[in-house]
């Protein structure tokens, strides 16, 4: 089976970990995410301006680059590319006007015709592949490791384009308790990192990261686990500061939820590029006798 | 040949209309004798004037250009018999609109041709009288279905009143005490029970439900299930030896499934709600009863000096015919899983539940504690329109209730914990009923109760305490709160089961359940069936009082129509 | 000093490029405050989303242009998620940021911006920033 994929400019090069673990395991799965041919740039964050179309010529340019690889429905991992793509489409499919306009703008191009459908992996592990069917591919449960999903913002937000219930998600749950995590809930799991917020207030991004790493410790979780990789800098990057001024926090290691499905099917350590996390996670996994071949 | 009237009625509040275009035009028509515009025809001298056209001119049909068939018709058909003519000869056309001159003319013109043909064929209704059956069946054994039971019963006509629950007295009974004057509801409603089961013209069809309804005004055929409660209750005596020695604990849903760390909220298998109970006879929960689950037990049967067991005992129906149905089924409140981003704990809990909490006749007899650990709270946080005044995520509409009800539970709360405090949560403070507003500002300036203005984002558990997210929009600061135990005042929907109801009463309902009126402002205790009337919570939010009084209004209606020993209706109603 | 409040402010210019650009009807805020009750944002900002709000239906722009508020607001969508009344404020803070922005000012200097940061920082955290922070 193979799925049209869309990295976006991130994965390529800051969260190779999130790539590289979603390819690998994806492939343990029984299918192969073939790269989209000449992909932009999502054009993130989606504009949410009701008087101009500009800002979703990138994404919807994409969308029609789906369309010529014979496909019809595209899968991402980063949560912003998601939104932005998910959302454009959405603007299009229901503003015949607005799909007209941006059709006509890009003459070169194939009309867009709200053809695609965009889904992000966890959809794609929920719906097409099945707890079910992982469950049997799981070779190594990961017991003994008491993790917290953190959605962040974009996959949930707006209701339209959630991938699951906006104020209570069980998706993550529901992956990492199917490949053998002990799940602990926290109530920041849906609250925002702050984002963007990072370039021009990098304090109040400091500030809401303590926020959410502090809860998810208090509920003694020993990893967070999410989907984003501007969550996973801004909760990461953070920590050596709190690491360093607080005596009452030794730091809390982020992981992709890719990285702990390939370690559960079993896939060679290696392949989810540990190295590349903020905060290493390879003494934790190591101490709850995860890393052993 | 037709002689027909066509009076175009204008008054300051009419539609515009170029009148005389209209007048020109209507004359021409066949069958149009008679032509006039007038101003106010819907009062005396008005209706006399058309009295004196129908006389003068010896018209066989009227047609009234108009504005609500609804208000008016009947003022206009009776004046119309008066005259001589015939009612169902005499028409109003609605010629009410919005728009500009023109459009409101051609509109018009279109009505009354319309009306005309309609007029013309119109055949005299076949009307039957039918007998008045002096009997009511009132739906519902809370406030409002007892206060209209008594009004009927005590003018002299036979009630059967019909309670899903093994005990009249609704959700009122489950209070703490009420506002603004703060009685306890066991005190004021409890005599009202009472009397409900002991007078002569009541009888009282407890853990029942209406099964099939047929019929019209006059004449309704009912069939009501009595549920088994596998205890004869002819035999039995009330005595509740049985509760006593029944082994399981079950969550109590007259308890709203408090769940207490000393199961003090607890019920048997075998329950009565309540100390007073009306009729206080006992019922067999099958899910938990041992005997049915597990083959074993029998402790009921060896205690009951009357021998009143029967675990063999079925549903049985009894089949009533009455002239008049009164409506009371009552609400319940939205349930809290409704709103997701208020934690799922067991210290957030609703009003309802606080109710039973701060009840000297409750399961902690009035100690204020919480669900969680028993410990008195010391802080406590109320939260404001839970899923009202929220078209996106509960129901557009306000429950009218919860302002005077949370700050009613804070003073109590603060009678008892003196050293507590309370927070509420508000967007606007509604206290519209006779003392409520000073009612407030007493909680306030007397319990030190904090008003604070901002709906809660979000409420969680950190710890021994919950974290309530809110804002307190006249400074400009976003508040959190930790406390002890937060109340949430729940959305009022209808009473579960009302559509069900509604569909076999074939009465209409709106589009979150509640029964219809005939008209919101001037026909509020009809519904859309003649003869079946409506009272309480099953048509809306409202409070104890304006519940009552609208008990006795319903009651009132009925006595007017079994002053009539017969009702003419036509043809199409009689079924 | 007294704020006037006419219909000259209520049908201002601003007002309708507000409403244009967020398609969304100012009036229909209640002023509940829930949306910043679940601002995460919050804590840094001059003024709540609710104040922005309603000195929006108000039409007065330069007490928007003094506060910091739209500016750090992070897009998370929470507010119009849990908004009772179905304003989407998210918009509307968009639409605020994008009036001043199109006089071309920039909020983020991004020569200021340390290199070792850049070098960090996953790319969509700039490109996501300067879309939404720079004319």
């Amino acid at each position: 089976m193979t799925l049209s994929y869309y990295p976006g400019c991130t994965l390529k090069t800051k969260a190779k970990n999130l790539e590289d673990s979603a390819i690998a395991a994806m492939e343990a799965l029984g299918m192969e995410l073939v790269e989209l041919p000449r992909w932009n740039c999502c054009g993130t964050v989606y504009s949410f301006a009701g008087d101009e179309e500009l800002h979703q010529l990138a994404p919807v340019r994409n969308l029609i680059r789906v369309k010529e690889t014979g496909s019809d429905k595209v899968a991402t991992l980063c949560s912003f590319c998601y939104n932005t793509l998910k959302r454009a489409d959405l603007l299009v499919r229901n503003n015949p006007d607005k799909m007209h306009t941006l059709n006509t703008f890009m003459e070169e191009e194939i009309d867009y015709e709200g053809d695609v459908d965009v889904v992000h992996l966890l959809e794609v592990l929920r719906d097409d592949v099945g707890w079910d069917a992982i469950a049997e591919k799981v070779q190594k449960p990961l017991e003994g490791l008491k993790v917290a999903p953190y959605y962040g913002c974009t996959l949930l937000r707006p209701e339209d384009i959630a991938i699951d219930d906006v104020e209570r998600p069980t998706i993550m749950h529901d992956l990492l308790k199917t490949i053998g995590c002990n799940v602990v809930d926290f109530p920041y799991a849906t609250e925002c990192c702050g984002s963007y917020q990072i370039i021009s207030n990098p304090d109040f991004v400091s500030q809401r990261a303590w926020d959410i790493l502090s809860s998810a410790v208090r509920r003694k979780a020993d990893a967070i686990v999410l989907t984003c990789p501007l969550c996973d800098a801004n909760l990461g990057q953070t920590q050596k500061e709190f690491i360093e001024k607080r005596s009452d926090f030794t730091g809390i290691p982020i992981l992709y939820f890719t990285q702990l499905l390939a370690l559960a099917l079993g896939l060679d350590p290696e392949v989810c590029r540990f190295e590349l996390n903020y905060v290493d996670p390879r003494p934790l996994l190591e101490s709850k006798g995860l890393l052993r071949q | 040949m037709e002689r027909i009237g066509v009076f175009i009625c204008h008054c300051k509040l009419m539609t515009p209309i170029d009148t005389d275009a209209v007048l020109e035009a209507v004359r021409e028509k066949p069958g149009v004798v008679h032509v006039e515009a007038c101003e106010d025809l819907c009062v005396t001298p008005g209706l006399e004037r058309v009295q004196e056209a129908i006389k003068s001119e010896g018209l066989d049909g009227v047609l009234v250009t108009s504005c609500s068939p609804v208000l008016h018709e009947e003022v206009f058909r009776h004046a119309a018999t008066a005259a001589g003519l015939e009612a169902y000869r005499m028409r109003l056309v609605d010629i009410r609109s919005h728009d500009g001159i023109k459009e409101n003319t051609e509109r018009a013109l279109e009505a009354i041709d319309s009306e005309l043909e309609a007029l013309k064929a119109s055949q005299p209704p076949v009307l039957r009288k039918v007998p008045v059956i002096k009997k009511v069946l009132v739906i519902g054994g809370g406030i409002a279905g007892i206060r209209a039971s008594l009004d009927i019963a005590d003018g002299g006509y036979q009630v059967i009143l019909v309670e899903r629950t093994h005990s009249v007295g609704g959700h009122m009974i489950q209070y703490s005490e009420t506002f603004p004057t703060l009685d306890c509801p066991q005190c004021i409603e409890t005599p009202l029970m009472t009397e409900t089961g002991q007078h002569d013209n009541i009888t009282i069809y407890a853990h029942s439900e209406i099964e099939e309804v047929s019929g019209n005004i006059g004449n309704f055929k009912v069939k009501i299930r009595r549920k088994a409660a596998y205890v004869d209750w002819d035999k039995c005596n009330g005595c509740l030896m049985c509760t006593e020695k029944c082994p399981p604990r079950v969550l109590s849903e007259y308890e709203r499934y408090l769940n207490l760390p000393k199961r003090q909220a607890h019920r048997r298998a075998i329950w009565v709600p309540h100390a007073q109970a009306v009729p206080m006879r006992p019922i067999i929960d099958r899910e938990h009863c041992l005997h049915f689950t597990k083959g074993k037990c029998g402790v009921c049967v060896d205690t009951c000096p009357n021998k009143a067991i029967d675990f063999e005992q079925e549903d049985s129906f009894v089949e009533v015919e009455v002239g008049a149905i009164v409506v009371a089924s009552g609400f319940d409140l939205m349930p809290k899983s409704y709103i997701k981003e208020y934690d799922a704990d067991p210290d957030i809990i609703e009003g309802i539940e606080f109710e039973r909490i701060l009840c000297p006749a409750g399961p902690t007899t009035g100690k204020v504690i919480r669900p969680s650990d028993g410990k008195e709270p010391k802080e406590v946080a109320f939260i404001s329109c839970c899923g009202s005044r929220d078209a996106e995520h509960g129901v557009p509409y306000c429950s009218r209730v919860c302002c005077m009800y949370l700050v009613k539970q804070a003073l109590l709360y603060k009678h008892v914990c003196h050293d507590g405090q309370a927070y509420i949560f508000y967007i606007d403070i509604r206290t519209t009923g006779k003392n409520y507003e000073e009612f407030v500002q007493r909680a306030v300036e007397e319990d030190n109760v904090l008003y604070i203005r901002g709906r809660a984002s979000k409420i969680f558990r950190e710890g021994d305490k919950l974290m309530v997210w809110g804002s307190d929009t006249l400074t400009g600061k976003r508040i959190e709160i930790a406390c002890d135990l937060v109340v949430l005042g729940m959305a009022m929907l209808p009473s579960e089961g009302a559509a069900e109801l509604a569909a076999k009463l074939g009465i209409a309902t709106d589009e979150y359940g509640f029964m219809t009126e005939l008209h919101p402002k001037l026909r509020p205790l009809e519904s859309s069936v003649p003869g079946i009337f409506l009272a309480g919570c099953c048509q809306g939010p409202r409070d104890i009082q304006d519940t009552v009084a609208q008990g006795g209004a319903a009651a009132s209606k009925v006595l007017a129509l079994f002053a009539q020993d017969e009702v003419e209706l036509e043809e199409a109603a009689v079924s | 000093m007294r704020t006037e409040i006419s219909t000259e402010t209520l049908y201002s210019d601003f007002v309708k490029k507000v409403e244009e650009i967020s398609e969304q009807k100012l009036l229909s805020c209640y002023q509940c405050g829930k949306c910043s009750a679940g601002c995460p944002m919050c804590f840094a900002m001059d003024l709540l989303p609710n104040q922005i709000i309603r000195l929006a239906q108000l039409g007065q722009e330069d007490d928007i242009a003094r506060a910091n508020t739209i500016w750090i607001c992070a897009s998370c969508i929470t507010c119009s998620v849990r908004c009772p009344r179905g304003v989407d404020l998210a918009r509307v803070m968009e639409a605020l940021r994008l009036i001043e922005a199109r006089k071309n000012v920039d909020h983020v200097e991004i020569p200021d911006i340390p290199k070792e940061t850049i070098a960090e920082l996953p790319q969509l955290a700039m490109v996501g920033g300067f879309r939404k922070l720079t004319a």
